[in-house]
């Protein structure tokens, strides 16, 4: 998928995750996470899986992360990004490139 | 050397004596001196012992470079004095590498923590650290570690003559002009000055500071004229929204009344739940609302509890006023409503922290509690809990009394939800051994509840009254089930605290946190 | 991506004592609602959801679904009524997901449930689940749902029960919430009639006021002589209350092992009406005895050996 425009899913109470897509030429993730330290690598590669699965080559992805489990964290990326391409709405692919 | 919880202390800290933690009671019995505070004759009649200001009450004490000065922290997160004293001594006078010895330091100290940044603080020895304090301190700005010691090692440490303090600054509710000090009849009322009393007694120099002098004799005192050099009245000793809420509210979540009302049938399920039974509660929010689930469990068996002791909020007043609870012993109040009812009550009486908890005494009332009802930050397959360091290893929490009383009490009953956001509470191995899980008996969870394999008694009663419980592994592996493993945080060398056992051996050591960085 | 869902095959007649709404856009709410013991929970898209945060709670929701261990607690979610452009992606992830069951608020009509079930079934075939694998309710919420509520009812195979709801019905009926429930009793009989009647499950409305623990009781204790299945509930501290009034007593669970096993005995020896403890016993008497035993046993308060 091809990040459009600037989109945003999640909120920043504990237990969940703010996700931000924009534009961008490459790829960059930024992750800050209150749980960092145990847990930063795999937020990191979470987020990472999520995007290759989504097909998604640039773009400018932030995840700021209040303790969010991965099934929370996955559905805010996912989000973010169907957002991003007007997509999020209807005829989403449960099941397909959502798992 | 490996202690007993298995940690690795360096053996660069066991000199002079310092031995590693051997176990619970490996200690029972040893004999030791008391170290005495130095005194000075004072014969001739004074008017009073009022000093113009902190900086006179400083001079007067003979205030100096290295010294030890300690504070108490009865009046909270609304606590002016610490701050107040530290910028006479270090702004006014130049005073450097100073070793501040308080009881516990929190949000309200954040100007002791830019000291101890420009390194002007050297060291600190207190029961909890939280705020940015515990940032500095984590990230290595004492130039030497920090001690973190139980609400009951720490008169320990002033008994063995470990802690010795030069100028021990109490801040008080109310004092008279020659050091009658309490924590009520004052414009701020803090209420139990039970972890000030010790200080006065073991300091060299004493420095009563309060806004509310009060006619001579101030009596009932907390702390006496014979033991205070000086008397300070400023404006304002603290923040009277901060000192207290108005009352600690209990919980409405129903993951902690679930928690608290399987804890209540775990104690109404024990031996010791009877007429006369002593009873603490820690001021968390599930450990609060055990006492509600209780009152309909006395009821029932037609008993009430003989003692509810350590830190006391209102609720535990409600309960007391309605016939429930025959004496309360406080040690530090958490509300207006407790500031208020220790003042009122005949049968809510104050008592010093070291009657409360120090191991080094003829028998603290610790040893004498049947029921203890703690929270914890992480506790581990062999019962270990931490209260101090968080999940990024940083220093932000406080043991308190949690040491003390699970050791003295018959059953300690931990009460906490298994994850927190993402965080286990119940893993592998704790960060940081605050509470060693020999004194642990119970972990009480949302997920389930498990009874320490070293107490069959307990797991025999539990089995009786059909109550289910299962393993701590169970628990620890339905946690990372959910919130996947943690991986293992990154330390420097440098050690930046050590944490005490009770009775003055090493328990655990904190290090330097490495700044985290994706590979 | 067929075959996915591990969670058991949903029950039409399962205990449904407790339903609990959660609100399916919270990721600490939904990761557990489980642990309270409640018998289902309701998981909402519907009102709970703000209307730009449909599609996030649906990917909240799948997620939800498709990883957290709801072990036994029945799963049932809370679509968007079908008179919005939300309700037919609702179906979709809920069937996608494999959820047990869908709740179709605002139901007035039979229609309104076949229409619902055509969604559902084109869902199945689309990720490759069961046909008639998920279970539909109704909820009325007006005068015109209760009104048609025996054709509501049997509108579907599918069709576990239907509930009342209480707030939507009591607007459109121009009352407020009374201590006796006099304002929705008509409501509530007639549903109960036509969940009967169509041999399906009937649930209570949810009571609002949370700090009014008497009024719930009060309430609680009239649904259960009226006959209600079960009720809704918004919160965890409601469920013991329920559990226990809905549980037979254990007076109830020995005169029942008494009828049963005399009747045993009985029909052994080719009996067909006899006396147990002075009354008359006939097989009525027989099957209720049966279904209470059962109850109890469900309930987890019973011990015996039948």
């Amino acid at each position: 998928m091809v990040i459009e425009k600037m989109a945003m899913a999640g909120t920043l109470e504990s237990s969940d995750a703010q996700v931000t897509v924009e534009p961008a030429d490459s790829l960059t993730l930024h992750i800050e996470s209150s749980v960092l330290n145990q847990y930063g690598r795999q937020i990191k590669a979470t987020v990472e899986e999520v995007l290759a699965r989504l097909d998604v080559t640039s773009g400018r992805v932030t995840v700021v992360d209040k303790g969010a489990l991965d099934c929370t964290l996955r559905a805010r990326v996912e989000c973010a990004v169907f957002r991003s391409c007007d997509a999020s709405m209807v005829n989403v692919p449960w099941g397909g490139v959502i798992q | 050397m490996i202690n007993a919880v298995g940690r690795d202390i360096p053996d660069y800290l066991l000199v002079d004596g310092k031995e590693v933690y051997q176990g619970r009671f490996a200690k029972d019995g040893q004999v030791l001196k008391r170290d005495a505070p130095t005194c000075v004759m004072n014969e001739k009649p004074v008017a009073d012992k009022l000093c113009e200001s902190i900086r006179e009450a400083c001079e007067r004490c003979g205030a100096h470079d290295g010294m030890t000065i300690s504070f108490h922290h009865a009046f909270r997160n609304g606590d002016y004095t610490a701050s107040m004293v530290c910028r006479v001594l270090v702004e006014e006078m130049g005073i450097k590498d100073l070793r501040v010895a308080a009881t516990s330091l929190g949000d309200a100290h954040n100007l002791l923590a830019d000291y101890i940044e420009q390194g002007i603080i050297v060291q600190v020895q207190a029961s909890g650290v939280r705020g940015r304090i515990g940032d500095a301190i984590s990230h290595g700005k004492l130039k030497e570690p920090a001690i973190i010691r139980s609400h009951g090692g720490r008169p320990r440490a002033m008994m063995a003559g470990e802690l010795h303090i030069d100028i021990a600054f109490l801040a008080a509710a109310s004092s008279d002009k020659v050091g009658n000090a309490s924590g009520n009849g004052g414009k701020n009322n803090c209420g139990s000055m039970g972890y000030a009393m010790p200080d006065s007694r073991y300091a060299d120099k004493v420095v009563v500071i309060t806004d509310t002098l009060a006619p001579f004799p101030n009596v009932p005192a907390s702390v006496k004229c014979e033991d205070v050099d000086c008397v300070v009245v400023v404006d304002e000793i603290g923040d009277p929204k901060r000192i207290g809420t108005k009352e600690a509210r209990v919980t409405q979540d129903p993951r902690d009344l679930m928690m608290a009302e399987r804890a209540a049938d775990v104690i109404a399920a024990t031996p010791w739940f009877v007429d006369g039974f002593s009873y603490q509660t820690g001021a968390g929010g599930p450990s609060l609302a055990v006492t509600r689930f209780l009152e309909e469990r006395m009821d029932a068996k037609e008993i009430k509890m003989g003692v509810a002791f350590g830190g006391i909020t209102g609720n535990m007043c409600d309960l007391q006023d309605r016939g429930y609870v025959r004496k309360i012993v406080d040690t530090q109040d958490f509300d207006t409503k407790a500031i208020a009812h220790l003042h009122d009550c005949p049968d809510h009486v104050e008592m010093t922290v070291s009657d409360y908890a120090n191991p080094a005494s003829k028998g603290a009332y610790v040893n004498y509690l049947d029921y203890m009802i703690l929270a914890a930050l992480e506790v581990d397959v062999n019962f270990n809990v931490n209260v101090i360091t968080g999940s990024d290893g940083v220093v932000r929490g406080a043991p308190g009394g949690h040491p003390d009383t699970a050791a003295g009490s018959k059953c300690c009953i931990i009460v906490t939800p298994l994850v927190r956001g993402r965080m286990p509470t119940v893993c592998k191995e704790v960060t940081t051994v605050t509470t060693p899980g020999e004194c642990i008996d119970v972990v009480v969870t949302d997920y389930g509840t498990a009874v320490n394999p070293a107490r069959q008694d307990i797991i025999d009663c539990l089995d009786a009254a059909g109550i289910p419980h299962v393993s701590i592994e169970y628990l620890q592996e339905k946690a990372y089930s959910i919130v996947g493993e943690p991986d293992p945080l990154k330390w420097e060398d440098k050690v930046v605290a050590i944490v005490e056992a009770r009775d003055g051996t090493i328990l655990d050591v904190i290090r330097q946190i490495k700044p985290y960085t994706f590979e | 991506m067929a075959g996915k869902i591990t969670r058991p095959r949903p029950n039409k007649d399962r205990l449904r004592r407790t339903m609990m709404f959660m609100n399916a856009q919270r990721p600490g709410l939904i990761k557990d609602a489980y642990i309270y013991g409640c018998d289902s929970i309701m998981l909402d898209l519907e009102d709970a959801v703000a209307v730009n945060q449909k599609d996030a709670a649906r990917f909240s929701l799948y997620h939800a679904l498709t990883t957290v261990d709801y072990g036994d607690t029945e799963v049932i979610v809370r679509i968007n009524g079908t008179d919005t452009e939300y309700w037919r992606e609702d179906v979709r992830v809920c069937v996608a997901g494999g959820a047990d069951g869908i709740r179709i608020p605002k139901c007035e009509s039979a229609a309104q449930v076949k229409e619902v079930e055509a969604a559902v079934e084109e869902a199945e075939r689309e990720f490759g689940v069961e046909v008639g694998w998920t279970l539909l309710m109704a909820a009325l919420e007006s005068p015109l749902g209760i009104m048609n509520a025996y054709e509501i009812c049997t509108a579907s195979d599918r069709m576990l029960g239907c509930a009342i709801s209480g707030g939507d019905f009591r607007t459109s009926m121009r009352v407020q919430i009374e201590p006796d429930g006099i304002e929705i009793n008509t409501a509530r009989s007639m549903m109960l009639l036509a969940a009967r009647a169509a041999g399906v499950q009937c649930l209570d409305t949810m009571y609002p006021n949370l700090d009014d623990e008497e009024g719930f009781r009060r309430e609680v204790d009239l649904i259960v002589r009226m006959g209600f299945d079960g009720k809704s509930l918004i919160n965890p501290k409601q469920i013991a209350y329920v559990h226990e009034r809905l549980a037979p007593t254990q007076k109830q669970i020995a005169h029942s092992e008494k009828i049963v096993r005399s009747c045993r005995e009985q029909a052994d020896a080719g009996v067909g009406v006899y006396v147990v403890d002075g009354k008359m016993v006939d097989p009525p008497f027989f099957r209720e005895a049966e279904r209470i035993i059962e109850l109890a046993k469900k309930c987890g308060v019973y011990h015996g050996d039948l």
